[in-house]
């Protein structure tokens, strides 16, 4: 155990964090929906000082033929070493595909977007979705602000004109997306027996395991344990009470 | 054909409305954003700090490295597909050698220092926002400069020699020149020219006049976000 994991523990022993938190205490957040130009669907999420935007843009193009008549969405994300002193350039690494996946997990398994709404010409023609992650400043808890970003920024997103089968991208119509309700994400993080939201770079580094859980109408549709330790069956359960406690507040944002 | 008044109503000497800010993004050693118009960059710089590879070193200066990126979803039509470009690659390089000029590097041998630029939403202009955001952020981070380096975008629209130009008028049908020009305001030594389009010599000339008059104006801007992060509130 290095040195600064020691004084996290020791703090987290007597039921302090360093920036003097509660463990189940989230950084203020900010949500900013102010639209992008030329993004359909724009939000940029700031919790603490961890900055992300996320953009949302339509095309049109061939439906997959085993679904012929259904849309797709894609989630990507891309970890801009402007962001912070850890990310590279490159194409995306394990970290940021990672986060590209379990963002999207939590939006298409919430069945929130009614892919076949999404159908323009069986066969033939469909919208696809682009979410595109992109993170400003990464201070801890890329996960849940992205996903939040995420869904507010598909909340928002509106569909471009059509003309004579092509999108014109300059006009957007007053239409949305086919959406229900949109998940909140919260990753929870065991560090000893202490579980821990919304953590600080330091505190993810220290965490000795971490549980995202997408939570929709109190019930969980997608999950992603990380971290190089074991979790047992009895924190899990205390892992999900606490995620699906923190969500009713995320919610609030979207 | 004669250009007599600009698509979006300005003056032939006025560019967008300009934003600019430093320390934006907390976790780099220098940040800083610059917004023209709908055009608006990010960039952080981090280091000075040790080059990897290592062959890549110097070890007569540090090494200034520069990346300019279009977030996927920051272009007018279709998404940007994430990675690096022909052209972002192109703009990457004439970015660094832009900002080349204006630091001094020697007092950091072997080391990097680097600069990335990202630009959430385009309109025209991205070179020259992420010049001037780079310029500063590079102040901030605490580099040595001779100056900082502004940069603006000056044309020509038929007979109209303007600055600042925007898409529509950049896809203006009839004769058209796009001159991104950097330059470091004090000594008005030129850091960035490219060129774009169909221009006399003396419409050139009467363009580097014009982008002159337009760049100390935006080195104020620069100058004063630079300085608001200190100020006492």
């Amino acid at each position: 155990m290095n040195e600064r994991k020691q004084h996290i523990m020791k703090f987290l022993d007597s039921g302090m964090r360093f920036d003097s938190r509660k463990t189940d205490e989230y950084r203020s957040i900010v949500v900013d929906e102010s639209p992008n130009k030329n993004a359909e669907g724009f939000a940029r999420v700031k919790i603490g000082e961890t900055d992300v935007m996320v953009g949302v843009k339509l095309a049109i193009d061939k439906p997959y033929p085993d679904k012929p008549n259904e849309g797709t969405m894609m989630v990507g994300a891309e970890l801009s070493p402007l962001a912070s002193p850890e990310f590279e350039s490159g194409p995306p690494g394990n970290e940021a595909v990672e986060l590209a996946r379990v963002v999207d997990r939590g939006i298409r398994e919430s069945n929130s977007i009614d892919q076949k709404k999404l159908c323009i010409e069986e066969g033939e023609k469909c919208w696809l979705v682009f979410v595109d992650i992109a993170p400003l400043n990464d201070d801890g808890n890329l996960f849940d602000a992205a996903a939040l970003a995420a869904a507010v920024a598909l909340k928002n997103a509106r569909f471009p004109k059509v003309e004579d089968g092509k999108v014109n991208y300059k006009e957007l119509t007053e239409k949305k997306l086919p959406l229900s309700k949109l998940p909140v994400s919260v990753t929870v993080h065991k560090l000893g027996n202490h579980l821990l939201v919304d953590p600080t770079p330091e505190e993810e580094e220290a965490a000795d395991a971490r549980l995202t859980v997408a939570v929709i109408d109190g019930k969980l549709c997608a999950m992603q344990k990380g971290g190089e330790e074991a979790i047992t069956t009895e924190e899990t359960e205390k892992m999900v009470d606490l995620a699906i406690r923190k969500s009713k507040e995320l919610l609030k944002y979207i | 054909m004669v250009y007599k008044k600009r698509l979006d109503g300005r003056k032939f000497d006025e560019t967008r409305k300009i934003e600019a800010k430093t320390g934006v993004i907390p976790r780099a050693d220098g940040s800083a954003m610059f917004r023209i118009g709908q055009t608006l960059a990010y960039a952080a710089v981090y280091g000075p700090r040790e080059l990897h590879p290592k062959f890549l070193q110097d070890p007569a200066k540090g090494v200034l490295r520069c990346k300019y990126n279009m977030m996927p979803f920051s272009g007018a039509g279709d998404r940007v597909r994430p990675g690096t470009s022909r052209r972002s690659k192109e703009i990457s390089m004439v970015t660094e050698k832009a900002l080349l000029p204006s630091v001094e590097l020697e007092d950091f041998p072997n080391a990097v220092v680097d600069v990335f630029i990202e630009l959430p939403q385009t309109d025209s202009g991205t070179r020259c926002a992420g010049i001037c955001a780079a310029s500063m952020a590079l102040a901030d981070a605490g580099i040595v400069m001779k100056d900082l380096v502004s940069a603006v975008a000056v044309g020509k629209v038929d007979d109209k020699v303007l600055v600042d130009m925007t898409y529509d008028e950049e896809s203006y049908d009839g004769e058209v020149a796009d001159i991104p020009v950097a330059m470091m305001p004090r000594t008005e030594q030129i850091t960035l020219l490219q060129m774009d389009g169909e221009i006399t010599k003396e419409g050139l000339m009467e363009a580097l006049e014009l982008a002159k008059k337009a760049l100390k104006k935006i080195y104020e801007v620069q100058k004063n976000a630079i300085k608001q992060k200190y100020e006492l509130k």
